[in-house]
């Protein structure tokens, strides 16, 4: 009855305040908010101890007079030993629970699907693989594992969605990823936590949690029928990339069918695998990590492509890897 | 009647602030006591320009769209309070004033090793502090302390390289005293002072000092590549130039995580020092809190990956660095229990200084167990970069270090004037200092785990409660802070005659006259104890 009451007005109090605690709206949220308890019950453990002793002996040895002088204490090595042990072990513990939690989550499961975020001075862009661009928002569906794709197009930002506990650096010149499974429908804030420059503060919207069927909807009402793949294969064509890259390449230049996701050989004879970063690197800075066998000829695209355009000529040599693998198997 | 005879014998005898006098005989000295004033009022000086920026931060912050500036200017307010505090402040704070003041008269000496060198020092500083005030008069810069690139490098139009400039060329003033202190502690210790007789204080300089020699070139290095990166746009850190930007922050942390070392290492010696005095004991475990020192200074080069968990760093260098940040909490729990250890049978007294000292026990291990947060890697992701951080640090750097400071000062300031000052107003303002302190920082561990990110100018309305509770509590430290310097500055003229031991303390430096002779010593000491013999040879009754 007691119990009920206090946390009633525990309740109205957070409420009329400020919360306490903010929503729990991801697969690992609740397990990172247990780890946070601990450290807190840890916390407050110590400094209830420490203080506590510290006026205890404040009021029993307070001065009496003048001229008392306090015997000597001698040091017992035990005790030092004892209290160099107790935080030692507690350190272990919490160590190896914060890692082992940081590490079960740290790689997205496979399958997830795919959005890409593109942070500039100070907006956040997010692209939908199947066409839809938002702004400062960000729509998914409830239950299924997201995997955000971030690069920037100038300074490091920081994709951070407190109510999922995730927070990532964005790095201009290279692909970070993080991932989360929303498990409440609703709308959680997301901020740029990275100090970034004059709108630092100004650089934060909303993601939406949808049910999975809404967001269906969702994606078929803002699609322009243009997905992603398909934008890059216009670049694709517009850039001239084609001249030399498209099937069949007649053995002087690479062809790209079938290469996302594959080993490739480099001049240097380190063997990579074509991922985001690779290919974004062979638009940008073509000389850098050459293929073997091809003379280092393609003009660097940096400065003419943003980052938007470099996404979808990725997704677009992706979706090659698949229709044409065969084709330059033969 | 005893007290005017105690004045007018310290009016009549020759000591260091009175054997000469004019502005030459200042700023021409070499005497490591004179060199601490200086720094003592060009510190307070930079204290209270960051404390200046500080307040219109918080004024700021009362209302979620910003009550008073730009978010251009507030993110200048933000960068000025954290470079000058961090590097005009509290880095030189303690060893700087307290350290030069002290070390040769601890261990026995006339002078530090380089006398010229030390002023030599302080002339560094002062240039380094000119070009971080030109740089706050002309336009401000907006990078925060930290100067991540490529924004510092590449896109922030402020003055950077007068702020850079300036924290490079104080560098120097570091390492030269660092360097100062360490020769002087190996080589000019009184006969009988051995390394274990040493008192703790220079336990933890000595620690500080290995700390400002190694890490500090390392600070200018990265320095100097920033700024050539920012005029000759060499590509080191900007990846459109081909550089990592990464690599900055290595750098960087490498030497600002051991610097956080550098603010509350001396603070640790000075609280071992007070505790000491105020209950009349050897302190606990004396070996135990010496060497935590060292290693203290020695895993801190060894953590800075710690600040860069969510930054895109390899997951393997994340679990070793947690583990480091893991490791470094226990030398600092062992440092914590001593003292309190310490008060155990004792005879304690409630004076000034000892109420810093046990507020720094009470602030620092808040502080430091917070730091288990950040060092769990799965926390931090969520925490880094919020207020968590900054109410964290401020703990260790204001409930840590800036209290160690004050007490520090209360405690030796009837050595270095001669005089005392009014006992309770120093204790009310010390109770002001540590309520106006938790009601300022507790809320933003809150609003750090609610999700509210670090620097910003305008936020979310849902976070205006909490902000408010903190400005209210920094008006309440802001005062706290005004009136020991109204007591102190009225104390140099008005105070009563200290006498060479108010406190009955043990230490060399209470054997000699407050204020001291110009040589610290009549005759050299010759020591035949260890430090902190309360037991043995307690010093006597001060004789009116």
């Amino acid at each position: 009855m007691n119990g009920v009451a206090i946390r009633a007005s525990a309740h109205l109090l957070s409420a009329a305040l400020f919360p306490l605690r903010p929503p729990v709206a991801s697969t690992i949220a609740r397990s990172v908010d247990h780890l946070y308890f601990a450290l807190t019950g840890v916390t407050l453990l110590f400094t209830f101890l420490i203080f506590a002793f510290i006026f205890y002996f404040m009021i029993k040895y307070r001065r009496r007079s003048e001229d008392e002088i306090p015997q000597e204490v001698k040091t017992s090595t035990a005790l030092e030993i004892t209290w160099t042990l107790i935080p030692t072990l507690i350190c272990a513990g919490l160590f190896i629970w914060a890692s082992s939690l940081y590490f079960k989550d740290s790689r997205p499961p496979i399958g997830s699907t795919e959005i890409f975020v593109v942070g500039k001075q100070w907006m956040w862009q997010l692209q939908h693989p199947e066409g839809p661009r938002e702004i400062d928002q960000l729509h998914v569906p409830v239950g299924v594992p997201i995997k955000l794709t971030m690069t920037s197009q100038d300074v490091i930002h920081d994709f951070y969605i407190p109510a999922f506990r995730i927070k990532k650096d964005v790095l201009p010149g290279r692909y970070s990823s993080i991932w989360f499974q929303a498990t409440k429908v609703g709308e959680y804030n997301f901020y740029c936590a990275q100090y970034c420059g004059a709108e630092h503060s100004a650089m934060l919207g909303k993601v939406f949690v949808m049910r999975q069927s809404d967001y269906a909807k969702w994606l078929a009402e803002q699609s322009n029928g243009v997905s992603m793949a398909q934008a890059g294969e216009r670049l694709f064509a517009q850039l001239g990339c084609a001249t030399c890259h498209a099937a069949p390449t007649g053995g002087k230049y690479p062809g790209l069918a079938g290469v996302y996701g594959h080993p490739v050989k480099l001049s240097d004879g380190r063997t990579v695998v074509a991922d985001d970063a690779y290919i974004r690197n062979a638009i940008a800075n073509p000389g850098s990590d050459l293929m073997a066998g091809y003379a280092p000829s393609m003009p660097s695209f940096q400065g003419q492509i943003n980052e938007e355009q470099l996404l979808d000529l990725i997704a677009y040599i992706k979706s090659l890897g698949a229709q044409e693998s065969q084709a330059t198997a033969q | 009647m005893s007290v005017d005879v105690a004045e007018l014998s310290s009016r009549s005898r020759v000591h260091y602030l009175n054997e000469s006098y004019g502005v030459k005989s200042w700023l021409l000295t070499t005497d490591h006591k004179r060199i601490a004033l200086l720094y003592l009022v060009s510190i307070t000086f930079m204290f209270l320009v960051g404390a200046a920026a500080a307040a219109l931060m918080r004024i700021q912050l009362l209302e979620p769209n910003g009550a008073i500036v730009q978010p251009e200017t507030y993110n200048k307010l933000f960068s000025i309070h954290g470079i000058i505090m961090v590097f005009f402040f509290l880095i030189p704070s303690i060893p700087a004033v307290l350290g030069n003041f002290l070390v040769p008269m601890m261990i026995g000496a006339r002078d530090v090793a380089f006398p010229k060198l030390n002023l030599l020092s302080w002339y560094i500083y002062v240039v380094g502090s000119l070009f971080t005030l030109y740089c706050v008069i002309f336009g401000g810069v907006d990078t925060g302390w930290t100067f991540y690139t490529p924004f510092s490098s590449t896109y922030s139009n402020t003055h950077v390289l007068a702020a850079a400039l300036g924290i490079f060329i104080t560098g120097f003033s570091s390492i030269l005293t660092g360097l100062n202190f360490i020769v002087t502690i190996h080589r000019m210790r009184a006969p009988g002072m051995t390394w274990f007789r040493l008192p703790l204080f220079i336990w933890s300089i000595y620690a500080t000092s290995v700390i400002f020699v190694l890490g500090t070139p390392v600070l200018a290095i990265t320095l100097v590549l920033l700024t050539l990166e920012r005029v000759l746009h060499v590509g080191i850190f900007d990846p459109a130039l081909g550089g990592d930007p990464l690599l900055f922050q290595d750098l960087f942390w490498f030497y600002s995580h051991p610097a956080v070392y550098i603010m509350v290492l001396p603070a640790m010696g000075v609280v071992s020092e007070l505790v000491a005095a105020y209950s009349r004991k050897r302190i606990y475990g004396y070996s135990f809190v010496a060497f935590s020192s060292l290693s203290i200074a020695f895993i801190s080069f060894l953590v800075w990956g710690h600040h860069m968990f969510v930054s895109g760093q390899s997951i393997y260098a994340g679990l070793v660095f947690s583990f480091m940040s893991f490791l470094v909490a226990i030398p600092s729990a062992i440092k914590v229990f001593n003292w309190t250890a310490t008060l155990y049978k004792g005879s304690i007294s409630y004076d000034a200084p000892m109420l810093y000292a046990l507020g720094f026990i009470g602030l620092f291990t808040m502080g430091g167990l917070t730091g288990l947060f950040l060092a769990s890697l799965a926390t931090d992701v969520h925490l880094n970069g919020t207020y968590f951080i900054v109410a964290h640090f401020h703990y260790i750097m204001v409930g840590g270090a800036v209290m160690g400071f004050m007490g520090g000062i209360h405690f030796w300031w009837p050595k270095i004037t001669g005089r005392l000052y009014p006992d309770k107003w120093a204790r009310l303002a010390a109770l002001i200092i540590f309520a106006g302190f938790n009601l300022t920082f507790f809320p933003q561990f809150m609003l750090g785990y609610l999700g509210m990110p670090r620097r910003y100018a305008v936020y979310p309305a849902q976070f205006q409660v909490l902000n408010v509770m903190s400005t209210a509590g920094a008006t309440i430290l802001g005062i706290g802070y005004m009136i020991p310097l109204i007591y102190l500055i009225w104390s140099i003229r008005y105070g009563p005659a200290a006498g060479p031991n108010p406190w009955r303390a043990k230490g060399l430096e209470w054997q000699t006259p407050s204020p001291p002779p110009k040589e610290n010593f009549d005759e050299t000491p010759i020591v035949t104890e260890e430090a902190y013999a309360y037991a043995t040879s307690p010093p006597e009754r001060p004789r009116a």
